[in-house]
Parts: C-alpha cells; sequence; structure tokens
C-alpha cells in the first residue's frame, strides 16, 4: 500500500533496539584483543572460546563505559544489578549461554530528545544493559547466505566475547507520517553520542553499531497497539529510513486486506528495500534466564557513578546549540548541516582558522553537492578542514576567486595535494602583475572594437563583456575588479 | 615405615632434608599404584615418566639451595575434573574423551609451583554428579575397606587413591559433599573450604555457585598444608574471596577444644540413620565433652529443606553449564558425515557423550529454569537458600561450630543405589547444607560402624571463612581418637 494512504488509515508505533560494540581495549571477560579486521580466531583464549573449567572476569572499562552511555541518555543508574545467562544453542556462541542481563539492566529510564523538521520528538529510553558479542557466522553455499540451504558454515570466534551494549526505547508513538524520520534521526543521534563519549568507533557497515527496528500499526482512533515485528539487519542510516517506511507500507497492505501481523523477526535486505520473513516469535525459544553465578553483582559506587556523570563531555545536543548561538545560524541551515554530516567538519575549520561563515559555505556548497555526487558521506571526502581553511584563506587574500577556490578544491579532491600545491601545479593565482593584465586588455580591446566604442560612446554596461573577455583569455586567473578599472581607464571613461 | 605409609608433612620434612629424595618418594608411590590401582580403580590417568621428571627437578632445585613450600616433593593426585595442561582432563565423561586442556586451573598451577608432584588424574562421578563413581564413563571405583563398596563420590577416586596409599594427598571437589562423604566412607580427612576460599578457575563447572575445591588426606594437618598451598585469591575468578588465608596449618597443630561452644544439629539423626553411625556420632559427642568442650543442640529447621532446593539450584546451574558441550570445539563429535546439520551433530553427540545421570539433570534443570516454572522451582529453591543461610547465622551466635554424621550411612556395596537415585541422593543429606550457605565444613574419622565394620565420618561445620575452626576441632578428634585405637583408623584396614 502507498505509504500517504497506509498514513491515512494507520499510526506506526516504533521501538528501535540498538547494539553498540564497545570499543574497549580487550573483551568484556578476558584479555583478548577487541581489534576488527585480525585473521580469523587470533583473538581467542580458553575463556571466550569456552573451554572446560574457563570462567568470566568482567571488564571494569565496559562497565563503566555502559553507565556513561547511561548517564548520556538521562537514566537511572542501578546500585546494585546482576549479569543473567540467556540460553540457547547456536555455534557461534561457545558457551552455548550469553551472559546478558534480564530483569536487573544497570541503566534504566532515559531519554534522547531528536530533531525532525524543525521539531524536537522525545525517544524515551527503556534500558542500557551490558553483554558479550558472539563469535560470527559465515554461511558457505546455497542461496540466500543463510543458514538454511548452506553447504556449511565456518565460525570466527575473534568477535566472540566482545562488549555489546544494548539500548532499548520505550514503544515511540505519535510520530505520524514522520515515522521513518524519527527512527533515522535517532539513530544519528544516538550514533554521535556515543561517539562523542568516546565508548565506541559506531561504525554500522562493520557492524560495531547495529539496528533492530520494531514497527506495529494501529488504526486510526484505536489506542490498542497492533502487533509488531522486528526487523534486523539494517545496515546503515538510510536503511533505517526505508526499513520503517517498507515495514509501514507492508503491515497497512495486509492489515487493509483484513490480514493479520504475525509477530516475528525480519530481515532487511539493502538491495531490495524489502524484508522478508525470519524465525517466528510465536516458536520462539525459552531462554531460560537466571542470574549469572561465575560473576559478582555490580554494584556502582555512588560516588563513582557522580564523577563519570560530572566528566562526561559536552553531548552533541549541547554543543550544536552553543555553535548555532556562536555562529548565528538559523534554525533550517543547522539542521541541513546536522543532516549532512557537516557541523564537525566546519567546526574544524573554523578552529582551523576560517570564518564560520565561510567553513559553511565550502563545506554546505561546493563540497555537499561534490559528496552528492560521487555518493560519498561529506566527512569521506579527500579533504581535510584544513585544506577548506586556507582556501577561505586564499580567498580572503585576493589571491583566488570564487571560481578558482573551486578549482583548487577539485584539485585537492583529485588528489593533486594541498591547495598551494594544486594553485601552484594549476597556475590558478590570480594575475595580479598589471603588465600582464594590461597586455591581455590591450589584446581583448583590440578584438572587440564595436564592444569599446559602445563604452567610449557611454554605454558603460558593455564594459562587462570587455571584462568576460579578459577573464576567458586570462582562463579565468584575472582579478576582475582590477580589469573592469583598467579597462575603463585605458577607454577614457569614467567609472 | 615405608614412605607410602608416612604422612605428607613428613614426605616433605625427608625431602627437603634430603634424608629421602622426591624421585624416591614419587617412585615409592608409581610402585603402590602399580601394585593395587587394578584392585581399586582409583585412577583414570598416571604419567609416571612426568611425575619423576617433576620429582627430578624438585629434587635439583632443592640440592641449588631454592627454598620450595612445606610440601615440595610429596607426590598428589588430582581429581579429573581440574585442567592440566600436560595431562587429559575428562570429568569422568566420554565427551571428554581424550581431551587435552591448554591451560592449568588454578589450583594446579600453584601445587605445581608448590613443588607437589602428580602422579596422575583420578576418577570421578561423571561430570561431579553423583555420590559413588558409579556414574564414571570408565568404570566405578572401589572402596579400599572392602573392593566389593562404593568409595563416596563424586570425587571417590581421589578418597580412594589416598585411603589406599596410592597417594598422601589428593585434591577433590564438593558441591553437595563430594569430598566429605568420600573421606567419610573411606575413613579419611576430606575438607570443603569456604566457597571462595578457593579458586574454580580450571575446575570444570558443574553447580558454579557451589562448587568448591578442596583436600584430601589422611590426617588433618595434611589437609590442612594441602589447603594452604592453593588457597588464596585469584584474579581469574570472580567469585574468589580477596581476604587472607584463615590460619588453618596453625589451627591444625593447635588441635584443642577446650571452652568451645559445640552445637549438634538436632535435625541430623534418627529415622533413616544406620545405628553404627549414630552410636560413634554419640561417642564422638562424649569425647568432645570429655576434652572440655561445651556440646548444646541446635535446631536448624530449614535444614530439612536443604536436599530438594539442591536438586533444583545445582542441575539448573549445570544445564547451562554443560550446554558447551557441543561438539563444536573440543571434545567428542558424533554424526559429523556431511549430511547433517551442526544442531543434529550437537544433539547426537550429546544424546551419546553424557551419561543417564548427567542428562537427568540436565533436563531436571532445564525445566526448573523454563519460563513459568521459574519462580516455583529455582526461585523458590533459592529463597530456601537464603533461609538455610539464616538459620547457620543464628546457630554461630550460639555456638563455635556445628557437627553432625558426615553421611547417613556407611559405604554401601557397588550396584545397591545405581537405579534408585533418591536412596544416591540422600547420600549428601547432612553436607549440602553447608554448600547452600557456602559455609566450611570437614569429615574427620570417628570409628568403625559395629554392623559392617566401615568408616564413619564426623562433620565439622564452621561459619564462612572460618575453615580453621574445622581444623582445630577435627585435630582434637583425632589426636584424642588416635590415642585411643591406638593409631590412625586406617591402620585397621585390610591388607589390599
Ligand atoms: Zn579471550
Amino acid at each position: 500500500m502507498p505509504y500517504d494512504e497506509a498514513l491515512e488509515r494507520f499510526e506506526p508505533v516504533l521501538g528501535l533496539e540498538t547494539h553498540v560494540e564497545l570499543g574497549t581495549v580487550s573483551k568484556m571477560f578476558c584479555g583478548c584483543s577487541t581489534t576488527f579486521g585480525a585473521p580469523p580466531n587470533t583473538h581467542v583464549c580458553p575463556i571466550c572460546l569456552a573451554l572446560p573449567g574457563s570462567l568470566p572476569v568482567a571488564n571494569v572499562k565496559a562497565i563503566e563505559s555502559t553507565i556513561r552511555i547511561g548517564l548520556a541518555l538521562n537514566c537511572s543508574i542501578a546500585e546494585w544489578c546482576r549479569f543473567a545467562r540467556k540460553n540457547y544453542f547456536y555455534p557461534d556462541m561457545p558457551k552455548n549461554y550469553q551472559i546478558s542481563q534480564y530483569d536487573e539492566p544497570l541503566c534504566t529510564d532515559g531519554y534522547l530528545d531528536v530533531q525532525v523538521e524543525g521539531k524536537t520528538v522525545r525517544v524515551e529510553i527503556e534500558r542500557v544493559h551490558l553483554e558479550e558479542d558472539t563469535g560470527k557466522s559465515t554461511h558457505v553455499g546455497g542461496a540466500t547466505g543463510r543458514i538454511q540451504g548452506a553447504d556449511y558454515s565456518i565460525v570466527d570466534y575473534n568477535r566472540a566475547g566482545i562488549p555489546l551494549v544494548e539500548i532499548v526505547t520505550k514503544p515511540v508513538e505519535g510520530t505520524d507520517r514522520l515515522a521513518p524520520e524519527v527512527a533515522k534521526a535517532y539513530v544519528t543521534e544516538l550514533r554521535e553520542l556515543l561517539r562523542s563519549l568516546g565508548v565506541s568507533d559506531v561504525r554500522m557497515e562493520e557492524g560495531s553499531l547495529r539496528c533492530d527496528v520494531n514497527v506495529s500499526l494501529m488504526p486510526r482512533g484505536s489506542s490498542t497497539w497492533g502487533t509488531r515485528t522486528e526487523t534486523k539487519n539494517v545496515n546503515s542510516l538510510r536503511s533505517v529510513e526505508r526499513s520503517v517506511r517498507g515495514e509501514i507500507e507492508r503491515q497497512a497492505a495486509i492489515l487493509a486486506d483484513g490480514g493479520r501481523i504475525i509477530q516475528e523477526t525480519r530481515h532487511f535486505h539493502e538491495d531490495t528495500g524489502a524484508t522478508t520473513s525470519g524465525r517466528s516469535k510465536e516458536e520462539a525459544q525459552d531462554y531460560r534466564y537466571f542470574p549469572e553465578p561465575d560473576l559478582v553483582p555490580i554494584a556502582p559506587d555512588p560516588a563513582w557513578v557522580a564523577t563519570l556523570k560530572a566528566e562526561l563531555p559536552e553531548l552533541p545536543s549541547v554543543r550544536r546549540a552553543r555553535i548555532q548561538e556562536e555562529w548565528g545560524v538559523s534554525d533550517l541551515d543547522m539542521a541541513a548541516m546536522h543532516n549532512a554530516g557537516a557541523i564537525g567538519l566546519v567546526e574544524a575549520t573554523v578552529a582551523a582558522g576560517a570564518p564560520a561563515a565561510d567553513a559553511r559555505k565550502w563545506w554546505m556548497g561546493e563540497l555537499a553537492r561534490r559528496a552528492n555526487e560521487s555518493g560519498t558521506a561529506l566527512a569521506d571526502l579527500p579533504i581535510t578542514p584544513g585544506d577548506v581553511a586556507k582556501v577561505t584563506e586564499l580567498v580572503a587574500s585576493g589571491a583566488l576567486n570564487d571560481k578558482l577556490a573551486r578549482q583548487v578544491l577539485e584539485g585537492v579532491l583529485a588528489g593533486e595535494g594541498t591547495p598551494e600545491a594544486v594553485v601552484e601545479k594549476r597556475g590558478l593565482r590570480i594575475v595580479n602583475d598589471e603588465g600582464e593584465l594590461s597586455a591581455i586588455i590591450d589584446q581583448v580591446l583590440a578584438g572587440n572594437a564595436d564592444a569599446a566604442d559602445k563604452v567610449r560612446s557611454g554605454k558603460i554596461a558593455a564594459v562587462g563583456a570587455l571584462v568576460g573577455g579578459v577573464m576567458k583569455a586570462s582562463r579565468g586567473k584575472a582579478d576582475a575588479g582590477r580589469a573592469r578599472e583598467l579597462i575603463l581607464e585605458k577607454l577614457g571613461v569614467e567609472g | 615405615m615405608s614412605l607410602i605409609h608416612k604422612t605428607a608433612a613428613e614426605l616433605g620434612r625427608l625431602v627437603a632434608s634430603r634424608e629421602a629424595s622426591a624421585v624416591e618418594v614419587t617412585q615409592a608411590h608409581l610402585d603402590r599404584i602399580a601394585e593395587v590401582d587394578s584392585k581399586v580403580s582409583a585412577f583414570l590417568h598416571v604419567d609416571a615418566e612426568r611425575a619423576l621428571e617433576q620429582a627430578r627437578t624438585v629434587d635439583e632445585r632443592i640440592a641449588n639451595g631454592d627454598r620450595l613450600g612445606p610440601l615440595a616433593g610429596v607426590p598428589i593426585a588430582h581429581k579429573d575434573i581440574f585442567t592440566t595442561d600436560d595431562m587429559p582432563t575428562t570429568a569422568g565423561s566420554k565427551i571428554l574423551e581424550g581431551w587435552r586442556p591448554p591451560y592449568d586451573a588454578t589450583v594446579t598451577r600453584r601445587l605445581r609451583e608448590a613443588g607437589l608432584i602428580i602422579l596422575g588424574k583420578t576418577n570421578l562421578d561423571e561430570f561431579a554428579m553423583g555420590s559413588s563413581t558409579e556414574n564414571s564413563a570408565y568404570g566405578p571405583s572401589h572402596n579400599p575397606w572392602d573392593l566389593s563398596r562404593i568409595p563416596g563420590g563424586s570425587s571417590g577416586g581421589s578418597s580412594a587413591a589416598v585411603a589406599s596409599f596410592q597417594a598422601p594427598l589428593s585434591t577433590g571437589t564438593d558441591t553437595g559433599g563430594s569430598i566429605r562423604q568420600p573421606a567419610a566412607v573411606t575413613g579419611i580427612v576430606g575438607m570443603k573450604p569456604t566457597y571462595g576460599g578457593s579458586s574454580r578457575y580450571g575446575l570444570i563447572a558443574f553447580a558454579s555457585s557451589l562448587d568448591t575445591p578442596g583436600p584430601f588426606a589422611r590426617n588433618v594437618l595434611d589437609a590442612a598444608l594441602l589447603q594452604e598451598a592453593f588457597s588464596g585469591h585469584d584474579e581469574f575468578d570472580s567469585t574468589s574471596i580477596d581476604a587472607p588465608v584463615p590460619p588453618v596449618v596453625e589451627a591444625a597443630r593447635q588441635g584443642d577444644v577446650a571452652g568451645l561452644r559445640i552445637g549438634v544439629v538436632k535435625e541430623f539423626g534418627g529415622e533413616g540413620y544406620q545405628p553404627g553411625v549414630l552410636a560413634r556420632f554419640h561417642e564422638t559427642v562424649d569425647l568432645l565433652e570429655s576434652l572440655g568442650a561445651k556440646v548444646v543442640e541446635v535446631s536448624c529447621p530449614t535444614f530439612g529443606y536443604a536436599l530438594p532446593a539442591y536438586y533444583l539450584i545445582a542441575p539448573s546451574e549445570c544445564s547451562s553449564n554443560l550446554a558447551r558441550f557441543d561438539a563444536m570445539r573440543y571434545g567428542l563429535r558424533v554424526g559429523d558425515d556431511g549430511t547433517r546439520s551442526a544442531e543434529e551433530v550437537m544433539a547426537l553427540t550429546r544424546a551419546a557423550g553424557f551419561g543417564p545421570e548427567v542428562k537427568r539433570r540436565i533436563m531436571l534443570g532445564t525445566y526448573a529454569l523454563s519460563s513459568g516454572y521459574y519462580d516455583a522451582y529455582y526461585g523458590q529453591a533459592q529463597k530456601v537458600r537464603t533461609l538455610i543461610s539464616r538459620d547457620f547465622e543464628a546457630a554461630f551466635h550460639q555456638v563455635d561450630v556445628l557437627i553432625s554424621p558426615t553421611t547417613p550411612t556407611t559405604a554401601f556395596p557397588i550396584g545397591e543405589r545405581a537405579d534408585d537415585p533418591m536412596a544416591m541422593y540422600l547420600a549428601d543429606l547432612c553436607t549440602i547444607p553447608s554448600n547452600l550457605a557456602g559455609n566450611a565444613a570437614i569429615s574427620v574419622p570417628c570409628g568403625l560402624a559395629d554392623e559392617d565394620g566401615l568408616p564413619v565420618g564426623l562433620q565439622i561445620m564452621a561459619p564462612v571463612l572460618g575453615d580453621d575452626r574445622c581444623y582445630r576441632v577435627g585435630a582434637a578428634v583425632e589426636k584424642a581418637f588416635t590415642d585411643r585405637w591406638g593409631g590412625p583408623l586406617l591402620s585397621k584396614a585390610p591388607a589390599l
């Protein structure tokens, strides 16, 4: 069913579960490295391979990071809580239980405010808890890359036992047609918050930030929530948005036909934007949670928690408000910068000496356009804030005009070196040599006698064509203002 | 007296003073193993070459003037549930047959560092689940007092090895009585330290909140020396207590009960107890009074619920702890012929690799933890556990230690209870409360039952971290009885 029609008939309720791999040096319960990309099964030991007799010891740094995340999300921190075992058999989980938290999470009842189309939406956080990641299975052969139908599977336990924080929202109601945007804005904001805390590298493509999206629909006018589905494998911000939209359309079509939604896990497919059915929750396993007897309860000292709170860095939303004030930017421009991921870049460019307005102009103008063209994120363009600051400096000093500056940026992006190097190589400096400029003008005047006559006869507006000729002849390097002055002077006309 | 009949303390002294070499001491025990273990079946694995190599190293170090601990050069047998990086570790199960751990348990490592010589690994009920060693996948061990009877369990190989002079010392683990009961029925000393006082790292888990490594020896002082050698905080075990080891050796040397308040647990005795066991127990109570202790009766009304609570908590934890035996990374693998899924191979392996008692407990525990039953079973059992701890606390306000028979009967014949799990579970009736509460408890010999001439054990229970009290009272009882009997109880055991 088309999205607009779906929204006319139904109201969506959202829920988001986000898993974040913490960037601790060692794993959650052993001393193994957490570095991504090592050869398979090299970051393993008796503990994370669950050899008989081995025991877990909790990583205090991971507990600290979880508390900091909870504090940044305005949560209450438990004075006493325990790990719990979540029991189920799966080959990539060495113990065949996951050490997680169940009814005693470390952090509860917080919120995160996000901005969508100039509106503030408060997403309430139900819980933030700490657990361990599983290994990574690769299913070889078969059509789907899933375990069903595969010829064989191989398991890499490097990831097994990496600390994982799960952040679960309360159901988000009242988003209406903005549900996809709210979901995306929430994950974006959360990612920035986690990055600012320095607790994770939050790379969705490497799986260090993973998102499960819950969607249910209720008919307009009803206050009873519908059955929800949980979409997994949503691996980019764009996919978060697409999966919510797609799921609203899919569920609306079923409900409109008088069907019923099955409570199930669905898999998102990046290529088609569609979801397919995974295992049904109705046949879901009983995880037989019970308190982990190999670990002692976590009882964070309130003084320590207070210190962690006092030492939290400036959070992204606070920082944005401050920057907006400092730079005097409109809400709309600020939102545009935020969505483009440009705030940090502009800030760094300002820090490198550029005026805020100029820094913003280049990042949100020329560079945003080029990023868009090449389908890359602004931050991934091969240019540094220092380069951009240098370009603004060259413009301010009169060494470049905007047109030349764009060519310099193009050169930097093409890998031709620093802005100075590009200016040098491409010979882009504005022609300031009066002699050279004068010669070019003489040449242009000689070739455009008609226009010169018009100017002489008082039609000053005709000088534009002559200046254009000079710019063309100098391949854009002439200072247009100076050229105009010299032309008028040579033709004996007062400007 | 031959080397194998000496105490561990004496052997340590002889090796340190170079009156005997560690190699001689080790060889004497290896000879004894060769002579009698075909009858006793205490060992699952003996490595004579490795033992002699370790003994030579100790001798060299002593010759070089290295100062080693009091047990350097003394042989020991490890229950085959502690990992050893140079020997197989099976936990008495087919599912781990041939598995060689790449790492040492903390207990193993610390004892190696203290210079003890590992003779081999001893038999046990599969994954320490049982009271007789009949649940071992490798066949039962035999009681040196009567080879047709059980040596207790689950650490029955360790008790049988020490009682038959194949090793002066051995290690065991006690989850519901698995050290104290085997010690009682073989006439030796077995101690369950305070939970957390000895590290579980490298101990293959049965029930994590209950499992406790502890020592076996033929006398109280030797047990104390062994406990001291492997005890103390271990950063690899989160539940290990970061506190000084109680002064167990000093207490074992002191051995006096004058002025001590001793409580007899009212609930342990009467119906279901063998008359000969009760007779020896009452005799011991009289003995303690004659030694100057004040003996009173103490009621611990919740102890009657300990057995059912235990049989919910221990299987629940075991159902989760044993999930890792899935054929994926180590151990047995059945049915991996390229046509079956991982799930099928897991199921076939577990079906073939686990014995009936282990399966029974996995099923019990899976049921007790399942959704809708958790509160009624696991949750309720945890509440009982709290009440039992409170009973202990209240009792230890009145008295310094509690005493009871270690086990209601003497060693029963092999096969007698094999098909009756409930009868088998009753063997741990008196020992389980201390596992649930985590406090210290020891079993020391207190005579032979009149009707069968088999050993009876006295259990002495002390508060958490009050391990020294167990040794103090145990040593006093041992000294008085040795005087009365004209020698240790084991001297009355028939020759093998
Ligand atoms: Zn590891």
